[in-house]
């Protein structure tokens, strides 16, 4: 049914009206499945069935941000108090059931702590992060809208159409101090004040989901956890910024994704809360989907804009800005999913809550995707402001393998390192700016000692030179060159003047190339060479690679004293270089090694050494 | 190819695009779903159906990674190339696919069973190394699981 303004406040109400019930959540996210959530899930259901479990609620949902526990469950007893289990599998997953939900009384084991206290609930004491962009992520169904409603759900939809003018919308979002989640953090407010300000026949919202940074996927867990949290911001800048018809551009790499939001576009349609007349007023709002097929550049808004026009995506320079001439030369409003998840709370909590959050630049929280080396790797959001000491030690327990820290990536290819003396450095945009980084999309890659900064750096321009569009010559031709300098450092190759032309040509980059792929692509090494200058040294002049991963420079040798001539390495290694009989030392041919590493891993008495 | 041989399915989705602005991708996405790739012959069918030249078929075609235009194996592997994979020794697992497969990264098998590609970051950071089979993704992929694992897709078919 259709909903008006007073029937779905009916509905709402109604919905919230349920008796106190155990609620059994499982996440139900792309890696949640890989992890076998859909076994645990199962399993669940069997076994409640079985025990004739009454009162026992058994929902998907979205991800918790637990990646290293995944499969999670958390169990929500109807007094209140929640558990949240990890890495479960169908055999524990029967556990939870006959034992926990059985007699009430929590399990022990694989017990993990709850990331971060409810939204919507005043009481909570607050716990170490705070979300808001992923507020319903994990706890409501993604597939069913009446979660979302009972949530608030089109609430800010509703204030915005009934209660403020398209002024008094771009007053909100500008006062509240949010910017770009995307990157480059232009305030989103005054983005849609310049397309409501600009007269057009037709105006377009797009919603940028090419999520394409390696290591960032906040946005595919909002759109599978909370994907009407995006189509309620989306229809509300429809109405700011006087515009009826949006697109989502998302990458087809996210197919659960996809599925989802196709679903909650359905929903919200047949509820009236998209298509014609929406809650019964004048304004009509259309969302679709356009799929992305693997291009990194896409992500940059001219790009993107080209790719849903059906072509092949390209940039074009600015000004003008879609803001102004977009989509079809029309004014076009273009934000990142997170930055469209955050806004209906901005309307019903207020610009001067928001504002509150974070630091005098940056405002509001910020979800990070901390992997690589970390011991808990998974999806946080932390108030602007955090350090990047709290980030890793305090929540995300440290790094993994127990070594020293060596540096944190963030901004993916587009960014830098922060190093271990920048560990207190409050992260927002600016100060990560200034320490030669950036914000990005959120991805945020932890290196220890084993890794190579000369390698990682290798490893983002090779792609960065494989995305490059090919339209502007500082990015195409400047891009491959410095890719072959790093990969002859690499190599052992390396010149005594290629830091300097690392430099020249980077520079050149970024002063020249005509969109923020290219302008930003020396990136990595510029703000590697700095901090880690020696390292690039010995790659040069001691032909050496320190971490011992850069394959052309290193030697593995035999340790006369610990070959106890067992012959697993020669047996492993593929081009039979190793020689030696059994009981007797083994020596290795250097000429014909190609180094790959096998003799190190079959080795069980440590006795091959590489260096 | 003649028109009635593409099937109805897609020519159904073709319809029902055709007068929208941008389709261009939408339909290309589809026949690629159809076909596991692009066939030329199709290429030039869908050229004809939407009005536009082949040549900005072509162009967008090969703009884009994801758009094949050669017919993948009946297993499609790809590994995981994001950062996180890299570091945690994605590249490693693709050496080890290439010995035991016997082919190079984007070939097909010679029984035409499997077919073996490095794809950008998929998003699964937290249980990476990550390679997916089929849109199946495997996490945490050790080398030494990998010849179980690809037995099992075989024996699956």
């Amino acid at each position: 049914m259709k909903f008006t303004r007073d029937t779905l406040k009916t509905h709402r109400d109604s919905l919230r009206v349920v008796k106190a019930r155990t609620t059994v959540l499982v996440g139900m996210g792309t890696c949640g499945i890989a992890a076998g959530a859909k076994a645990a899930f199962q399993t669940l259901e069997k076994a409640i069935a079985d025990k004739g479990l009454q009162d026992v609620v058994l929902k998907r949902t979205g991800c918790l941000g637990l990646c290293f526990a995944e499969p999670t469950v958390e169990v929500k007893n109807a007094n209140g108090t929640s558990t949240v289990y990890g890495n479960v599998d169908a055999a524990f997953a029967e556990r939870i059931v006959t034992e926990h939900l059985a007699t009430g009384t929590p399990l022990t084991e694989n017990v993990y702590e709850q990331p971060a206290a409810d939204l919507f609930d005043e009481d909570a004491a607050p716990l170490k992060q705070m979300r808001i962009a992923l507020r319903n992520c994990a706890i409501i169904n993604p597939e069913m809208i009446d979660e979302y409603i009972a949530r608030d759900g089109y609430a800010a939809l509703e204030k915005a159409l009934f209660e403020m003018t398209p002024d008094e919308v771009v007053k909100e979002v500008t006062d509240s101090g949010l910017r770009g989640r995307g990157g480059a953090g232009f305030p989103t407010g005054r983005k849609w004040m310049f397309t409501k300000n600009t007269p057009a026949d037709q105006k377009y919202i797009v919603c940028n989901a090419d999520e394409g940074d390696p290591g960032a996927y906040m946005d595919r867990s909002v759109l599978e956890g909370d994907p009407h949290s995006v189509l309620e911001a989306m229809a509300v800048a429809g109405y700011t910024v006087g515009a009826n018809q949006g697109f989502i551009y998302i990458r087809a790499e996210y197919p659960l994704a996809i599925d989802r939001l196709n679903l909650a576009i359905k929903q919200a349609k047949e509820c009236g809360l998209l298509g014609e007349k929406i809650l019964g007023t004048d304004f009509s709002f259309d969302i679709e989907l356009r799929l992305g097929a693997g291009a990194f550049v896409c992500g940059e808004e001219t790009a993107l804009l080209a790719s849903i026009e059906g072509n092949r995506g390209m940039p074009v320079p600015r000004p003008p800005f879609p803001a102004v001439k977009g989509l079809w030369g029309k004014p076009t409003v273009i934000n990142n999913v997170e930055t469209y998840a955050t806004i209906p709370m901005i309307l019903l909590k207020g610009s001067k809550w928001f504002n509150s959050i974070g630091t005098a630049t940056s405002k509001g929280t910020k979800v990070f995707a901390v992997t690589g080396k970390i011991k808990n790797s998974g999806l946080i959001e932390v108030p602007m402001g955090i350090t990047l000491r709290e980030i890793i030690y305090n929540i995300c327990g440290g790094i993994a393998s127990g070594k020293k820290f060596k540096a944190a990536q963030t901004g993916g290819p587009s960014g830098g390192c922060i190093t271990a003396a920048f560990l207190d450095t409050p992260i927002d945009y600016e100060s990560l700016q200034s320490i030669g980084s950036m914000m990005g999309s959120g991805g945020m890659i932890i290196m220890d000692e084993d890794d190579c900064m000369v390698d990682v750096t290798k490893f983002y321009l090779e792609f960065t030179v494989d995305e490059s569009c090919g339209k502007c010559a500082p990015c195409r031709i400047g891009g491959r060159t410095c890719y072959n300098i790093l990969d002859r450092i690499s190599k052992g190759k390396g010149q005594p003047d290629d830091l300097q032309k690392l430099k020249d040509i980077g520079h050149a980059m970024r002063k020249a190339s005509l969109c923020g792929l290219g302008q930003t692509a020396p990136n990595p090494f510029m703000s590697t060479m700095k901090y880690f200058e020696e390292e690039y040294r010995a790659h040069i002049e001691d032909k050496k690679c320190p971490a011992g991963k850069c394959k052309d420079l290193l030697t593995y040798t035999i340790d006369e004293a610990k070959c106890v001539g067992c012959t697993a390495c020669a047996r492993r290694c593929p081009v039979s270089c190793i020689s030696g009989q059994v009981k007797k030392l083994h020596v290795i041919d250097q000429s014909k090694c190609i180094k790959c590493g096998q003799c190190y891993e079959a080795c069980k008495f440590d006795a091959v050494k590489k260096g | 190819m003649s028109k009635n041989k593409l099937p109805d399915e897609l020519l159904r989705f073709i319809d029902e695009w055709k007068d929208k602005r941008g389709n261009l991708i939408m339909v290309l996405h589809q026949v690629q779903e159809h076909f596991g790739y692009i066939p030329r012959e199709v290429a030039f069918e869908v050229a004809d159906l939407l009005n536009v030249p082949v040549a900005k078929i072509y162009g967008v075609i090969t703009f884009y990674h994801l758009f094949k235009l050669t017919k993948p194996g009946r297993n499609r592997i790809a590994v995981c190339m994001g950062t996180a994979c890299y570091l945690k020794g994605g590249e490693d697992i693709i050496l080890e696919l290439e010995r035991l497969l016997g082919v190079g990264i984007n070939t097909v098998t010679p029984d035409g069973e499997f077919s073996m590609e490095a794809v950008r970051c998929i998003g699964c950071c937290g249980l990476a190394p990550v390679m997916t089979i089929n849109g199946e993704v495997y996490g945490n992929v050790k080398k030494a699981e990998l010849t179980k694992i690809l037995k099992k897709v075989k024996g699956g078919k």
